[in-house]
């Protein structure tokens, strides 16, 4: 078994796969990566199964030595990755040394980066998942985010991998334009509400995690009040509180809610929010599900054809 | 409840199945109804389910089932939901050592309500509780059927750190913490029953549906039942529940 040594562990990274599924019933949260789709290309590039666990690194990344041999591919936001110093391409696999450090400098487009190591972080899954949620200390290593000293267990793989073709490569920018389907609760809106919602500029806000992204912007008015009886909130839930302001719900949202949803953004566009940083403007803007499958439907066939690609042997750096 | 259930998207993997807007018993049981019946048909695609109060929302992976299609076979089986088949509550008995340090808020819900703590103690665990549903944090019921004699407002200051099993009272809820955490809700007593464990398939004792009675304990009860708990040895009785 090789492993991966965390010298740095960075602001906060997390052990992460697709999401802990069957249990939150239980009101357990999904957790996983907030930005599937990269995390799953990762893992793709570098013949993982798609939902393979891998690391998601927020804004300032960790440093971490490989102790053995090892195929990587980084995925998601730009954070400046170097392989012993130098740039390391992104959206492909490399063949990384034993004994290369992988570090990352500062941010330059988006603020969630994804790492897959082929064969994936072997830790032990916890309620079918290796995702990490902090607030209760489950999953990931130790329920923690990474830290100096840490060790990750990977499997042996050969030296070969995929890259993504570059007109496939998101750039996520700091204007983010989300569609959205509407409902359950739009009908708790002024129709004057709703044409705020849709039109208006929304500005992230440092209140944003993997719960969630609070907005700031023009108040959204409702008919009555904010509270509803509580209930299921989706992945990318638009939760509209008493005052009136967005939330997007992602991760590590609980498993229920007592706020209105006015709207809950599409599966494609959910790296517009977990790719936002604290000032980037954000439209709200509606399709109908018809559209928004669709969209998903080509997205899919990204992976797809991506994953019927023969990964093609990969010369190591040095 | 409403004659026939609302189906909405939420968002593009999940569809939200209201099936009326109050918070009551046969609402509720109609839900873990629907949560029984379409379990049981094992529908592809369908990834996850969420019961709460009144609703079912249902996650599932649109590229192997449709919006249109699922929403008929989720309404077919609305339409012909044998309830009292589809679901028979358990009856959990939650053993909880009331006052003293275990429940150190008891003196102040029997002051603010005129009773004595005997009188407390006998009132809360007296009543079955309905498990409406779960969320907040992991393993936490979200009960319904406490007597408005013992409702009591939050603490006014939070306190940091809340013992694991600590059962409570706020407003004209009660409910028992199943992990250490903050909050503000006047604590009555504790169980040393283990309401939530990851390492345990399923991870809570107890379910949407499920009733719960909180039985009086001793603190030597408490701490022979800990032991238990922590020998892995430890089931709540369970009894059908109405």
């Amino acid at each position: 078994m090789n492993v991966i040594e965390v010298q740095e562990g960075g602001l906060f990274t997390t052990v992460q796969d697709l999401g802990r599924y069957g249990y939150q019933r239980y009101g357990v949260p999904v957790a996983g990566a907030v930005d599937p789709f990269a995390l799953r290309v990762a893992n793709v590039l570098v013949g993982n199964e798609e939902g393979a666990a891998g690391l998601e690194i927020t804004l300032a990344g960790p440093k971490l030595r490989l102790l053995a041999d090892a195929v990587i591919a980084i995925t998601g936001g730009d954070l400046d990755p170097r392989l012993d110093d130098a740039p390391a391409a992104m959206w492909q696999a490399v063949a990384a040394p034993r004994g290369a450090v992988l570090s990352f400098g500062k941010p330059r487009d988006g603020l969630r980066a994804y790492l897959a190591v082929a064969g994936g972080i072997d830790l032990p899954p916890v309620l079918g998942s290796r995702s990490t949620y902090v607030r209760s200390g489950l999953g990931g290593l130790n329920g923690r985010p990474l830290r100096a000293g840490d060790r990750l267990p990977v499997s042996d793989q050969e030296p070969v991998g995929r890259k993504l073709p570059v007109e496939h490569v998101p750039s996520y920018g700091n204007s983010h334009a989300l569609r959205v389907v509407l409902g359950p609760q739009d009908d708790a809106f002024t129709p004057e509400g709703i044409r705020t919602f849709l039109s208006a500029e929304y500005t992230a806000t440092h209140q944003s995690d993997r719960v969630g992204y609070r907005y700031q912007g023009p108040q959204i008015q409702h008919k009555g009040g904010a509270d509803i009886i509580s209930d299921g909130v989706p992945f990318g839930a638009v939760q509209v509180t008493g005052d009136g302001m967005p939330i997007v719900l992602l991760g590590d949202r609980g498993t229920t809610g007592g706020y209105t949803k006015i709207a809950a953004v599409i599966s494609v566009d959910l790296a517009g929010v977990a790719q936002a940083s604290p000032g980037d403007a954000t439209y709200f803007r509606e399709v109908t599900l018809e559209e928004a499958h669709q969209a998903l439907l080509e997205q899919e066939q990204v992976v797809q054809k991506l994953k019927d690609t023969p990964p093609a042997p990969l010369a190591r750096l040095r | 409840m409403y004659q026939r259930a609302k189906f909405s998207p939420a968002g593009d993997r999940a569809i939200a199945v209201e099936l009326g807007n109050a918070i009551s018993v046969s609402i509720n049981r109609k839900v873990q109804s629907l949560l029984a019946a379409v379990e049981g048909q094992e529908i592809p695609g369908v990834v996850d389910l969420v019961p709460s109060y009144r609703s079912l929302l249902v996650y599932y992976d649109p590229l192997l089932v449709s919006f249109s299609d699922l929403t008929q076979r989720l309404s077919d089986l609305e339409q012909d939901l044998d309830q009292a088949a589809a679901h028979t509550p358990k009856l959990l008995e939650i053993p909880t050592v009331y006052g003293g340090e275990y429940g150190p808020d008891l003196a102040h819900v029997a002051e603010h309500n005129g009773l004595t703590p005997e009188e407390v103690v006998q009132i809360h665990s007296g009543a079955e509780y309905l498990v409406y549903m779960m969320g907040f944090t992991p393993g936490f019921p979200y009960l319904g059927g406490m007597s408005e004699r013992i409702a009591t407002p939050r603490l006014q200051t939070p306190r940091p750190l809340i013992p694991a099993g600590s059962v409570g009272i706020a407003e004209q809820q009660t409910g028992v913490y199943p992990t250490e955490s903050p909050g503000g809700w006047q604590l009555i007593g504790r169980t040393p029953v283990q309401l939530f464990d990851p390492q345990r398939e399923p991870p809570a004792v107890v379910a949407a549906g499920d009733f719960i009675r909180f039985v009086p304990i001793t603190e030597t009860t408490y701490d022979v039942i800990r032991m238990q708990v922590r020998a892995g040895g430890y089931n709540p009785a369970t009894r059908d529940g109405r």
